[in-house]
C-alpha cells in the first residue's frame, strides 16, 4: 500500500470500527469491548509501517495527501506527517489500546457509547497531528472535545459535570480566539496571494508583520497554553483528571496534553517566529514557575490521582523550557519528553486506575504496606515512578536531561532553576509511593489482590517502552532530528532579521541572562 | 577490543533481571546465582587487571547511548589504572559480601528481590567506575543511589526504614541537583563530556572561568553521595539496612563514588585552588565532626556509620591536598576494614537476635572467636596501628596534608585519636568487659555458619596485609622499595600532578609525623581501656560532668531536627498556601466567578435560543459577515 493511503487508513480506521459498532446491539458488551480493543489494535500495528518508514533523514512532510474539500472557502484535505507529528501520532496509537484494554472492567454502562467515544476520539486525536490545513485541523481539534467531554461528563466520578464544563469552557475560550487567528491568516493569504486557501504550507510563507505576529501568536497561544496546561491555566486539569475515569485520565496525560505542545511548535513557532521570540522570555518564565509550582503543589495533594495530574504541570513546564531555549539539544529532549510524558504519566494513570478500582479511594492515607499484598503491582508501579522522576536508564531521563543540557547554554538561570525541579520530583512521587506502598499493610487493604493477566499485560509494553527510550533512545530521536535542525534554522533567520529591526523580547530586561 | 570488559557490568544486570522475575520461585537459589554473576565479574576484572597492568588501556564502545543536536554520550567504558583498582574493590568486597549474604539472609521471605538489588546495585557501581564519560558517572551515580534506597528500605514495612531509604534519595537528589548544573557548564563551554574531551580542554574552561564552579558543583554531588557535610544526614539512617547492605554499599562501594569522582577529574579539580581548598575543608570538618557523634553513639551499626562519614572525610582530605593516589588507597583499605567492621557486626546481631545496642552486649569474644579475631583485626587497621592496612594509607594522607597546611594535619590527627578512641570503645562494650546480655539471648549465642565466617576472614587477611601495597615512599625507601600502588596509578594522575608543586617531605619529618600519629592512635585505644575495661575513669560521670555537651553530641547537634523545621516543614506549608490559596482561591477564584458572569449572560441570551437551527445558521453567518467585514474594510 501506498504510505500515504495507509496514513489516511490508519487515521480513519477507528472511526470506522466505530460506525461499525453502531450496528452491533448494545446487549452484546462482550463483543462490543472486543471490538473496540481490536480496532484500536490494528490501528496500533498498522501505524508501525509508518514510523518504520518514515525517513529520519528528511525534514520534510512526508505520507502526504493533499485534496480539495470544501473548495468554496478553498480548505483542503491537506494531511502529512513529519518530525514533529511522528512520535506524537505512534504514542496516540499506541496508548489506545492499553487504555481501551484497562475500562474493561470498569465501564460497565453504556458500553457501546463508550467505545464509540473512544474510537472517535482516537480518529480525532490522530487526525490533529496530521492536519496541514488550518480549518482541517480546527475541526479535528474540535471534535476531539466532544468525545472526551463525554467521557468525563458521562462515566466521571461524583463532580464530573463540574469537571467537564471546566474542561469544555476552557478549551474553548482558547480555541475561539484560535479561530478568529486562523480566519485572519486566511484572509491575509488572500489579500498578499490572492489564493483562497487555509493551507499551512501556504500561509507558512506569508511575511507576516511583526505587529500582526504578535495578535496571531497569542490567540493561537492561548489556546494551546490551556491545554498543556501551563501555569496560571492549569486548573481545568486536576479536576478534569480526577474525575474522568482511568482510560480518560491516561488519553489526557498520554495524548491531549501534547497538543498544547505540539501546535506551539507547529504553529506558532512555524508561523510566527518573530513573535516566537518575543514571547519566548514569558514562557519561560511560566515555564519554569509551571515546574516548581506543579511539583510543590503536587507534594502537598491527599488524593493520589490530583498529585499526578499536578506533576504533569510540573513536567510540561519542562518541555516548555526545552521548546524555547531553541537548541536543537534542547527542542529534541522536548519533543522526546512528550512522548516520554505520555508514556509515564499515562501508566501512572494506569496504575492508579488499578488501586482504585480495587479501593474505590485514592487517598494516601487510605492506603499502606500495599507492597506486601501486591507485590507485582509495586514493581511495575514503582519502575514507572522512577521513570517519572527521570532515573537514569528510564525514558524519562533521556528527555529532561536533554532539555537542562540543551537549554543551558542559552539560558543558565532558568535551567537551574528548573533543575531544582528534579529534586522535587522526586520527593513528590517517592513521599507518595513510600506511604502508598510501604509502611505497616493496613487493615483495609490486607484483602486486596495483585494484578491479573490483563492488568499485566497493559503494564508490560508501557514497562518496555521505558527502558526502550531510556537505552535506546536513538530509534526515537534520530525520526525528529532533522525535522527540529530545519525548524531551528528558519526561526533563527528570522531572529536576525528582528536584531536588524532592533527588536527586544518582552521581559528581557529581567533575565538577568 | 576486548569487548569481554562488558561481561564485568552485565552479568550482574543478568543476575538482577533473573531474580528479579523468577526470584519467587528460585527462593534459596536466588542468593547463589547473584554470587555466581558476580564471581564471573570478578574474574573478568582480574583479567582486565593483567591488561591493564602490562599498560594497555580499555576503550571500548558499545553504541552511541543519546544523541540529539550537538549532544552525544555513548555507552562505552574505559578500563585505567583507576578504574581497575575500583573495579577490583566493587567486584572483589562485592562478592564477598554477597556470599555472606546468603547466611545472613536466609529464610529471607523475598531474599530473591534482595539479591535482584544487590546484583543491580554491582551494575550500577560498575557503570559508575567503568563509564568513559560524566553522563555514565551521573547514570550509576543514580542508579547505585535507587538502589541504596531500596535496600535502606528493604524490611519496607518498618516505618524508620522507609522513611530512611526516602531520605537517602532525596538528601542524594540534592547533591545530584548540583552535579547536573556542573555537567550542564562543562558541556555548555567545551561540548563533550568525555573525560578525554575534557581533559583535553581544562584550558578552556580555565578561560571561560568556570572551573571552579564547574568542580565545586560536582562536589556538591559527591557531599551527597559519600556523605560529606552538610549533605551526610542520610547515612546513619541508611543503617536501617540489612547489614550487607550497609557493608556493600555505605562503606566500602558507593559512598566512595565522590572520592573516585574527584580523582576520575583529578584534571579539572586541581586547576581550582578554591575548589580543592573547599574540599579539603569540607573533608576536615567531616572528619572530626562524625567522629565526635560517634564517640557517644550505642548502637554498633550507627558508630561504624559515623566512622564511615568521618574516613570518607578523610579521604576528602586526601584528593583535596592533590594527593589523589593517597586519597584512593585509603578508599581500597577502608573497603576491607569497614566491610569487614560491618560484616562483623552483622555477624554479632545474628548472634544476638538482632541486637543492635552495645550496652546490651559484652564479654563476646570467648563466644564467637571467629567473629570477634576478625573485628578485632579491622579494629587495629582503622585505628591506625601499624602494619596494618589503615596505618599505612591514612598516614600517607596526613603526611600530605602537613605540607598542604599543618592544620589541617593537627584536625586530623585529634580526628585520628577519637578515631581509635570510639573504635576501641566499640570493641571493648562489644567484646570485653561482662556480657550485658539479655538472658533469654544469652542462651542462643552462636558462632555464624562458614558462609558468613569465611567472607570475614578474607577481608580481615585483606586489612592486615592490604596496605602492605602502598607502603609510604619514605618508609619503602628504608629497604630500597617503592609505593607500589602510587606507582601504578600515577599514569592517571600525571596531568593533574603537572599542575600541583612538587611536595616533598624530609625523611625525618616524615618518620616523626608517623610516630606521632602511632602515639596519638595508641593513645585513644588506652584512654578507651581506661574508661571501658580498666574502668579507672567512669564514662557516666565525665557524661554527667559534661551533660550540655553529650545531650548535643547524643542528639547529632540537632541537625535533623533543625532540616525539618527549617527546611522540609517551611516548604510543605507554603506548598499548602499555592495549593489552597493561589489554586483554588485566586486562579479557580477567577474561573468561577467568570463563569458565573458569564451564566447571568446566559439568562439573557437564553432567549435567543429558539431551538430552530435557522435561526443559529443565520446567527452565525451574520457573524462571519462582520468579522470578515471588519478585516477587510478596516
Amino acid at each position: 500500500m501506498e504510505m500515504s493511503s495507509l496514513l489516511n487508513w490508519v487515521t480513519f480506521l477507528p472511526a470506522l470500527g466505530a460506525l461499525v459498532l453502531l450496528a452491533i446491539p448494545r446487549t452484546e458488551t462482550q463483543l462490543v469491548k472486543s471490538w473496540g480493543l481490536l480496532v484500536s489494535l490494528i490501528t496500533f500495528l498498522a501505524s508501525i509501517p509508518l514510523f518504520i518508514m518514515f525517513d529520519g533523514n528528511s525534514a520534510a512532510m512526508q505520507f502526504t495527501t493533499q485534496m480539495d474539500w470544501i473548495p468554496a472557502i478553498g480548505a483542503s484535505y491537506h494531511v502529512g506527517i513529519d518530525g514533529l507529528s511522528i512520535l506524537l501520532y505512534v504514542l496516540t496509537t499506541f496508548i489506545m489500546p492499553l487504555a481501551i484494554f484497562a475500562s474493561w472492567n470498569s465501564i460497565t454502562e453504556r458500553v457501546k457509547e463508550y467505545m464509540i467515544a473512544m474510537l472517535i476520539l482516537e480518529s480525532a486525536m490522530l487526525g490533529v497531528f496530521i492536519s496541514l490545513d488550518l480549518i482541517l485541523f480546527y475541526l479535528f481539534w474540535e471534535a476531539m472535545l466532544i468525545p472526551m467531554y463525554l467521557l468525563i461528563g458521562v462515566w466521571g466520578g461524583k463532580r464530573r459535570i463540574y469537571a467537564a464544563l471546566k474542561f469544555v469552557v476552557y478549551t474553548m475560550v482558547g480555541s475561539v480566539l484560535m479561530l478568529v487567528a486562523i480566519v485572519f491568516l486566511y484572509i491575509l493569504n488572500n489579500t498578499y496571494t490572492g489564493a483562497y486557501s487555509f493551507d499551512l504550507m501556504a500561509i507558512m510563507n506569508l511575511k507576516i508583520s511583526f505587529s500582526a505576529q504578535i495578535w496571531l501568536f497569542l490567540a493561537f497561544a492561548l489556546a494551546f497554553a490551556i491545554k498543556v496546561p501551563m501555569f496560571p491555566f492549569h486548573t481545568w486539569l486536576p479536576d478534569a483528571h480526577v474525575e474522568a475515569p482511568t482510560a480518560g485520565s491516561v488519553i489526557l496525560a498520554g495524548v491531549l496534553l501534547k497538543m498544547g505542545t505540539y501546535g506551539l511548535l507547529r504553529f506558532n513557532l512555524t508561523l510566527f517566529p518573530q513573535a516566537w521570540e518575543y514571547f519566548t522570555p514569558l514562557f519561560l518564565w511560566l515555564g519554569v514557575i509551571g515546574i516548581l509550582y506543579g511539583a510543590w503543589v503536587a507534594m502537598v495533594q491527599t488524593d493520589i490521582k490530583k498529585l499526578v495530574a499536578y506533576s504533569s504541570v510540573s513536567h510540561l513546564g519542562f518541555i516548555i523550557l526545552g521548546m524555547f531555549a531553541m537548541t536543537v539539544t534542547s527542542m529534541q529532549g522536548g519533543i522526546l519528553q512528550m512522548v516520554n510524558h505520555g508514556v509515564s504519566s499515562g501508566a501512572l494513570f494506569l496504575a492508579v486506575g488499578m488501586i482504585y478500582e480495587r479501593r474505590h479511594t485514592r487517598e494516601i492515607s487510605e492506603f499502606g504496606g500495599v507492597t506486601r499484598v501486591m507485590p507485582v503491582f509495586s514493581a511495575f508501579f514503582l519502575i514507572i515512578c522512577l521513570s517519572s522522576l527521570g532515573l537514569p536508564g528510564t525514558n524519562g531521563f533521556v528527555g529532561e536531561f536533554l532539555i537542562l543540557v540543551g537549554s543551558y547554554g542559552n539560558y543558565p538561570v532558568f535551567t537551574i532553576v528548573a533543575t531544582v525541579g528534579i529534586i522535587f520530583a522526586a520527593a513528590y512521587l517517592l513521599w507518595m509511593f513510600r506511604r502508598v506502598m510501604f509502611g505497616p499493610l493496613t487493615e483495609k487493604n490486607k484483602s486486596l489482590t495483585d494484578l491479573d493477566g490483563r492488568e499485566i499485560a497493559i503494564m508490560i509494553p508501557v514497562i518496555l517502552m521505558i527502558f526502550w527510550i531510556g537505552v535506546y533512545p536513538s530509534t526515537f530521536t534520530a525520526k525528529t532530528e532533522k525535522t527540529v535542525e530545519a525548524l531551528i534554522e528558519k526561526a533563527n533567520k528570522a531572529k536576525a532579521e528582528m536584531v536588524i529591526e532592533g527588536r527586544k523580547p518582552i521581559l528581557s530586561d529581567f533575565l538577568g541572562e | 577490543m576486548h569487548d569481554f570488559i562488558w561481561i564485568i557490568p552485565l552479568m550482574p544486570l543478568l543476575g538482577a533481571i533473573i531474580n528479579g522475575l523468577f526470584g519467587h520461585i528460585l527462593k534459596g537459589k536466588a542468593g547463589f546465582i547473584a554470587s555466581v554473576a558476580v564471581l564471573i565479574s570478578f574474574l573478568y576484572t582480574v583479567r582486565a587487571f593483567f591488561i591493564v597492568m602490562d599498560g594497555t588501556i580499555i576503550h571500548n564502545e558499545l553504541f552511541t547511548w543519546i544523541q540529539a543536536g550537538d549532544f552525544t554520550a555513548g555507552a562505552a567504558v574505559l578500563v585505567d589504572q583507576l578504574s581497575i583498582v575500583m573495579m577490583l574493590v566493587v567486584t572483589g568486597v562485592g562478592f564477598l559480601i554477597h556470599v555472606y549474604s546468603n547466611g545472613y539472609m536466609h529464610g529471607d521471605r523475598t531474599v530473591g528481590k534482595f539479591f535482584s538489588y544487590l546484583n543491580l546495585f554491582l551494575f550500577s557501581m560498575l557503570m559508575l567506575v567503568m563509564g568513559d564519560n560524566l553522563l555514565l558517572l551521573y547514570l550509576g551515580w543514580e542508579g547505585v543511589g535507587v538502589c541504596s534506597y531500596l535496600l535502606i528500605g528493604y524490611f519496607y514495612e518498618k516505618e524508620s526504614a522507609s522513611k530512611a531509604g526516602l531520605k537517602a534519595f532525596l538528601a542524594n537528589r540534592v547533591g545530584d541537583f548540583g552535579f547536573a548544573i556542573g555537567i550542564f557548564i562543562i558541556f555548555s563551554t567545551i561540548g563533550t563530556i568525555t573525560y578525554a574531551g575534557i581533559e583535553g580542554q581544562v584550558d578552556k574552561l580555565m578561560a571561560a572561568g568556570v572551573v571552579t564552579s564547574a568542580a565545586l558543583l560536582l562536589f556538591m554531588g559527591a557531599c551527597g553521595k559519600s556523605a560529606q557535610f552538610p549533605l551526610y544526614i542520610w547515612l546513619p539512617d541508611a543503617m536501617e539496612g540489612p547489614t550487607p547492605v550497609s557493608a556493600l554499599i555505605h562503606a566500602a562501594t558507593m559512598v566512595t563514588a565522590g572520592v573516585y569522582m574527584v580523582a576520575r577529574l583529578s584534571f579539572l579539580f586541581v586547576r581550582s585552588d578554591v575548589a580543592m581548598m573547599v574540599i579539603v575543608i569540607i573533608g576536615t570538618f567531616t572528619a572530626l565532626f562524625a567522629a565526635t557523634m560517634a564517640l557517644v553513639n550505642n548502637d554498633i551499626k550507627r558508630v561504624l556509620a559515623y566512622s564511615t562519614i568521618s574516613q570518607l572525610g578523610y579521604m576528602f582530605i586526601g584528593v583535596g591536598v592533590g594527593a589523589f593516589a593517597a586519597g584512593v588507597f585509603h578508599l581500597m583499605t577502608h573497603a576491607f576494614f569497614k566491610a569487614l567492621l560491618f560484616l562483623g557486626a552483622g555477624a554479632v546481631m545474628h548472634s544476638l537476635a538482632d541486637e543492635t545496642d552495645i550496652r546490651k552486649m559484652g564479654n563476646l569474644y570467648g563466644k564467637i572467636k571467629i567473629t570477634a579475631l576478625t573485628f578485632i583485626m579491622a579494629w587495629l587497621a582503622i585505628s591506625g596501628i601499624p602494619p596494618f592496612s589503615g596505618f599505612f594509607s591514612k598516614d600517607e594522607i596526613l603526611a600530605h596534608a602537613f605540607l598542604y597546611s599543618p592544620l589541617v594535619w593537627v584536625f586530623g590527627a585529634i580526628g585520628a585519636f577519637l578515631t581509635a578512641f570510639y573504635m576501641s570503645r566499640l570493641v571493648f562494650l562489644t567484646f570485653f568487659g561482662e556480657s550485658r546480655v539479655e538472658p533469654e539471648v544469652e542462651k542462643h549465642i552462636h558462632e555464624n555458619p562458614p558462609v558468613m565466617t569465611i567472607p570475614l576472614m578474607v577481608l580481615a587477611v585483606l586489612s592486615v596485609v592490604g596496605g602492605l601495597i602502598g607502603i609510604p615512599a619514605g618508609l619503602a625507601y628504608l629497604w630500597g622499595g617503592e609505593n607500589h600502588f602510587a606507582n601504578f596509578l600515577s599514569p592517571v594522575f600525571a596531568n593533574a600532578a603537572s599542575y600541583s608543586e612538587p611536595h616533598h617531605i624530609s625523611h625525618a619529618l616524615e618518620y616523626g609525623l608517623m610516630a606521632a600519629s602511632i602515639l596519638i592512635a595508641l593513645g585513644g585505644i588506652y584512654l578507651a581501656y581506661l574508661m571501658y575495661i580498666k574502668k579507672a575513669m567512669d564514662p557516666d560521670a565525665i557524661a554527667n560532668r559534661f551533660s550540655g555537651a553529650y545531650k548535643v553530641l547524643s542528639n547529632k547537634y540537632y541537625v535533623d531536627e533543625g532540616v525539618e523545621a527549617g527546611i522540609l516543614n517551611p516548604i510543605v506549608r507554603f506548598s499548602q498556601w499555592l495549593w489552597h490559596f493561589v489554586d483554588t482561591r485566586v486562579i479557580d477564584g477567577f474561573v468561577n466567578s467568570a463563569g458565573k458572569i458569564v451564566w447571568l449572560l446566559s439568562l439573557i441570551a437564553r432567549r435567543v435560543q429558539t431551538g430552530y437551527v435557522q435561526h443559529y445558521a443565520s446567527v452565525m453567518v451574520v457573524g462571519v459577515i462582520l468579522i470578515l467585514a471588519y478585516y477587510i474594510f478596516r
